[in-house]
């Protein structure tokens, strides 16, 4: 506990904690509502996930398991940092196991290990307003969401449709919540959004440049806007992970040479590392053998 | 005892480790209505506020969120000093005016439209009531169903407020307007923040 004696516990000032937390609160009670609050200055800039580490720093007790995930990656530059800033403001626990973690504060992924009840995802949110770059003034925005006209949003994506053929929007792809409000679900894949549906655990939003917080309570319906004829969908993939063979999840592409050589790969961290470590090997995973140096196809 | 005695104990031992403790199980609470989430007795208030709602109040008010006290509270001055010496709330002049609402006798409270509904813009500037039961258990039993609830919940607080059941049908109606509230036991809370529907009284 020396190294946090210059800081109030978890960084932030008590009175800013009884803010945000009331704010939290009104967000759980108002499902995909945006509230807005006092967001402060972190020791970070904005675009950081400053949002996210206010709603951690907020939640946060002594007897957490907190893990932070960057696109799904626990091991860049902003998942690093935000959780070396916890270890050292709060004396935390802190971990990359999905399934241990109490707090899961997340930039743009949720991880592919299902969640649990009582764990809290919080998410780093860059713009919260679904409705922004359809109509960029806040006082009309606000009367969209407060009468309910989200006509706007379904001619952006009927647009979509008239111009591409089918829906193009990939990420932050809108949803309505319990029937109500359109909610931004932050830049996350579209892979994602099925699984905001019903989740068992808390999720929180950040959004600390735009001071606004927003959530989803467990077991709360979030469906993705789409039409009849043009239904929603996830993206696919038609290859497994190069590392570990799985399926069925979000892979990020990787360049290798200048030739045009690329793999995919998970984009979860922790779960292609638990699943190497259960044996499952993907056609350019390194192989156990040091004798052979070239990747071989596992099966 | 003397009433600046009284006013000065009893606040939390810990204050930054209590009040995260203390909004964990709201916030719990909150995000799974029905659940009761136990509380230790944290705080020591002057009678009639309780030692839950007491620490409910330290964790969450402060100067920006005004209170108002029901006429059981209002009517003890160590109360009120209680909750000025240590979370510094003003006190709201109207009920409409709270952020949040402290009531011992809910039985008798007023009527649930007359607090802070919010606004069809700014639903958030509701008043959050925080309702002083003896028990969660020996009331009549209520059966509950929407946002933070797999299937259903049940919860049976005591001494609820009259026709609750009919008062909370209007509170969902007016959503996203409406008022959210924590009803504080001895030893535990539970929330009903307003998207939890009562769906019906068990026999």
């Amino acid at each position: 506990m020396t190294d946090i004696a210059t800081y109030n516990f978890a960084y932030l000032d008590e009175q800013t904690k009884r803010m945000i937390r009331r704010a939290i609160l009104k967000g759980i009670a108002i499902p995909g509502y945006q509230v807005p609050f006092a967001s402060r200055e972190m020791p970070m800039p904005y675009g950081w996930g400053t949002g996210g580490v206010q709603v951690t720093a907020s939640i946060i007790g002594p007897d957490d398991v907190l893990k932070v995930i960057d696109q799904g990656a626990d091991d860049t530059t902003n998942a690093v940092s935000i959780r070396a800033f916890f270890k050292k403001v709060a004396n935390v626990a802190v971990t990359t196991d999905t399934a241990t973690a109490t707090i899961i504060q997340t930039r743009h992924r949720i991880p592919e290990h299902p969640l649990t009840a009582g764990q809290v995802l919080v998410f780093q949110v860059p713009i919260p307003e679904p409705l922004r770059f359809l109509e960029p003034r806040e006082t009309e925005t606000r009367k969209m969401h407060a009468l309910e006209e989200y006509g706007l949003m379904h001619v952006k994506l009927y647009e979509d449709i008239a111009k591409h053929g089918r829906i193009a929007t990939t990420y932050a792809y809108p949803v309505k919540v319990e029937g109500r409000y359109v909610m931004d679900p932050s830049p996350t894949p579209k892979f994602d959004n099925p699984k905001m549906h019903r989740s068992p655990a808390l999720q929180l939003f950040g959004a600390g440049r735009e001071k606004r917080i927003y959530a989803v309570p467990p077991f709360t319906d979030v469906v993705s806007l789409d039409f009849e004829d043009h239904p929603f969908e996830v993206q696919t993939f038609d290859q497994p992970c190069a590392l570990c063979a799985a399926e069925n999840v979000y892979l990020d592409e990787v360049i290798l040479d200048d030739h045009g050589g690329h793999m995919f790969v998970c984009s979860d961290t922790d779960h292609c590392e638990k699943r190497r470590a259960d044996g499952h090997r993907g056609h350019l995973a390194p192989d156990t053998h040091p004798a052979s140096e070239n990747m071989e196809p596992a099966q | 005892m003397d009433i600046a005695v009284q006013s000065i104990e009893g606040g939390f031992a810990d204050p930054v480790f209590n009040a995260q403790a203390v909004f964990r199980a709201v916030m719990d609470a909150m995000a799974r209505p029905g659940s009761v989430q136990p509380l230790p007795a944290l705080a020591r208030p002057p009678a009639p506020l309780s030692a839950t709602s007491g620490a409910i109040a330290l964790a969450l008010c402060d100067n920006d969120a005004p209170v108002w006290l029901d006429p059981a509270l209002h009517a003890s001055a160590a109360v009120i000093s209680w909750l000025g010496f240590h979370s510094g709330a003003p006190l709201a002049n109207t009920p409409a005016d709270a952020h949040f609402a402290f009531v011992a006798t809910p039985a008798e409270m007023m009527a649930l439209d007359g607090f802070s509904q919010g606004t069809q813009d700014y639903p958030d500037r509701s008043t959050t009531l925080i309702l002083q039961v003896a028990d969660l258990t020996s009331g009549t039993p209520l059966l509950l169903e929407g946002p933070g609830i797999e299937t259903t919940a049940t919860i049976a607080p005591a001494q609820m407020p009259r026709h609750f059941v009919e008062q909370w049908k209007q509170n969902n109606k007016r959503f996203p307007r409406g008022v959210d509230i924590i009803l504080a036991s001895p030893e535990a809370l539970a929330c009903l923040p307003r998207t939890t529907r009562i769906k019906m009284l068990e026999a």
